[in-house]
């Protein structure tokens, strides 16, 4: 490792700087991103911990694709919030308050089933959402959306086969999934939060406004749970604040952990 | 040192083949350009060579060695100055991958993707024959595989596991 004149590493996907800075398409992708971030560095805890060898390479693989949308959706958010900070100077320059994304991603797994349902839950959400904006006006957001969706569609299936696996397995994985499920449902609202710059951006079709993908995704998360033979939660309460950069106590240690290389070698390159 | 004139097109050709023999840094029996990840090799508004790549997955760890091994192609054509730019639209599929890069992977024990637009299970290759010993009865084992390209099946006849690019 060095710390000064290597050759700049390779620009992640994506235009030159732009011209035209959008503070509201900036905030939009960088929420996306930040879930992106967020969920991949949770899934890399399992890393060498899967309960099998095919998982283990499920769950890295899974992680590594969060990690590329990530990397397409912080960069395009630099360029477009006018400041021309790349993705490592968001993900690693950034304190706990300035992430923007939702609470569910960031909870600790307290076991298999919760990755499972979370799983569910987020490949779901994150497959309608990217197939939609694969046809919006957003040139970068839409060449984003087509890849993207492609790769989901494999977490997708991933996270049904096992939800199916597990609610359909012995009674200790059954009981495990229900309380998954009891667990992380009251945090799923917060995917499909109104708010102003993405119904802004999604009334000009620059975008699309995640609480317009409700109805289908609760269709399609219901199905895979009737297979699996569990119930919908009916939560009693929401949870929300992630949008708003308030964070769960789970937040800040995973952070720290992520960001400790980069602050203990400020500047390194490999 | 003076400016680099505009290249002539011969030497834009010498360098388009020059790139195209580029390998892939996780499968190197296949070129960048049989993968399909070449789209363009031309002149920069600018006047400086450019070659357009696309990823394969948006998180593929490979890009940066990918680009890498271009620039030192272009340094090897007199352009050191050369760029490489990524371009997502459209999206690569395996479908641009080409029929010589199915050969080499395929010659190399990786059973090449069927159309992209398949159902998933037949993406995953379900129904392939074993490249070990041919027989018809083998199974997926995991979408997700040594690369994130690649799923593994399992062959009941002769109890290997194998590789194989799953159709994207």
């Amino acid at each position: 490792m060095t710390t000064d004149t290597t050759p700049a590493r390779p620009a992640a996907p994506g235009p030159a700087p732009h011209p035209d800075p959008d503070p509201d398409l900036a905030g939009y992708a960088l929420r996306l991103g930040d879930d992106a971030l967020v969920l991949c560095q949770r899934l890399c805890g399992w890393i060498t911990r899967a309960p099998t060898i095919e998982e283990d390479l499920a769950l890295s693989n899974i992680a590594l694709d969060l990690l590329g949308h990530a990397r397409t959706l912080l960069s395009y958010s630099g360029q477009r919030d006018g400041t021309g900070r790349g993705d490592d100077d968001l993900a690693y320059r950034r304190t706990e308050r300035e992430f923007r994304h939702v609470l569910l991603v960031e909870l600790p797994d307290p076991d298999f089933a919760a990755t499972v349902v979370r799983q569910l839950v987020f490949s779901h959400y994150a497959g309608l959402l990217y197939t939609a904006l694969a046809d919006c006006a957003d040139p970068v957001l839409s060449g984003f959306g087509a890849r993207a969706a492609a790769e989901v569609e494999y977490h997708r299936m991933h996270a049904a086969q096992w939800t199916v696996r597990l609610g359909r397995g012995t009674t200790e994985s059954r009981r495990r999934m229900t309380t998954a499920l009891d667990a992380l449902w009251p945090y799923t609202d917060e995917l499909f939060e109104e708010d102003g710059p993405s119904s802004r951006l999604d009334a000009a079709g620059t975008a699309v406004a995640p609480a317009r993908l409700r109805d289908a995704w609760q269709r399609e998360t219901a199905a895979v749970l009737a297979t699996a033979g569990l119930a919908v939660p009916a939560p009693r309460w929401r949870a929300t604040g992630g949008r708003a950069g308030l964070h769960t106590e789970a937040f800040a240690p995973l952070l720290a952990e992520f960001q400790s290389v980069h602050r203990q070698y400020p500047g390194g390159t490999w | 040192m003076t400016a680099p004139a505009t290249p002539a097109a011969p030497d834009l050709d010498r360098v388009r083949a020059r790139v195209a023999t580029v390998p892939d840094p996780e499968l190197p029996m296949i070129t960048l350009a049989d993968l399909g990840v070449i789209r363009a090799v031309g002149l920069a508004p600018d006047g400086a060579v450019e070659v357009v790549i696309t990823p394969t997955y948006l998180g593929c760890p490979a890009l940066p060695a990918m680009t890498e091994a271009i620039r030192e192609a272009l340094a090897d054509c007199g352009h050191p100055d050369g760029r490489v730019r990524q371009e997502l639209t459209p999206a690569w599929t395996t479908d641009a991958i080409t029929p010589e890069g199915r050969r080499r992977l395929a010659e190399h024990g990786i059973v090449p993707p069927g159309p992209a637009t398949a159902p998933l299970p037949l993406r995953l290759g379900l129904g392939l024959p074993c490249p070990n010993c041919g027989s018809a009865a083998t199974r997926p084992q995991s979408p997700f595989g040594a690369t994130r390209c690649q799923a593994v099946l399992v062959c009941t006849a002769c109890r290997e596991t194998f590789a194989h690019l799953k159709a994207m």
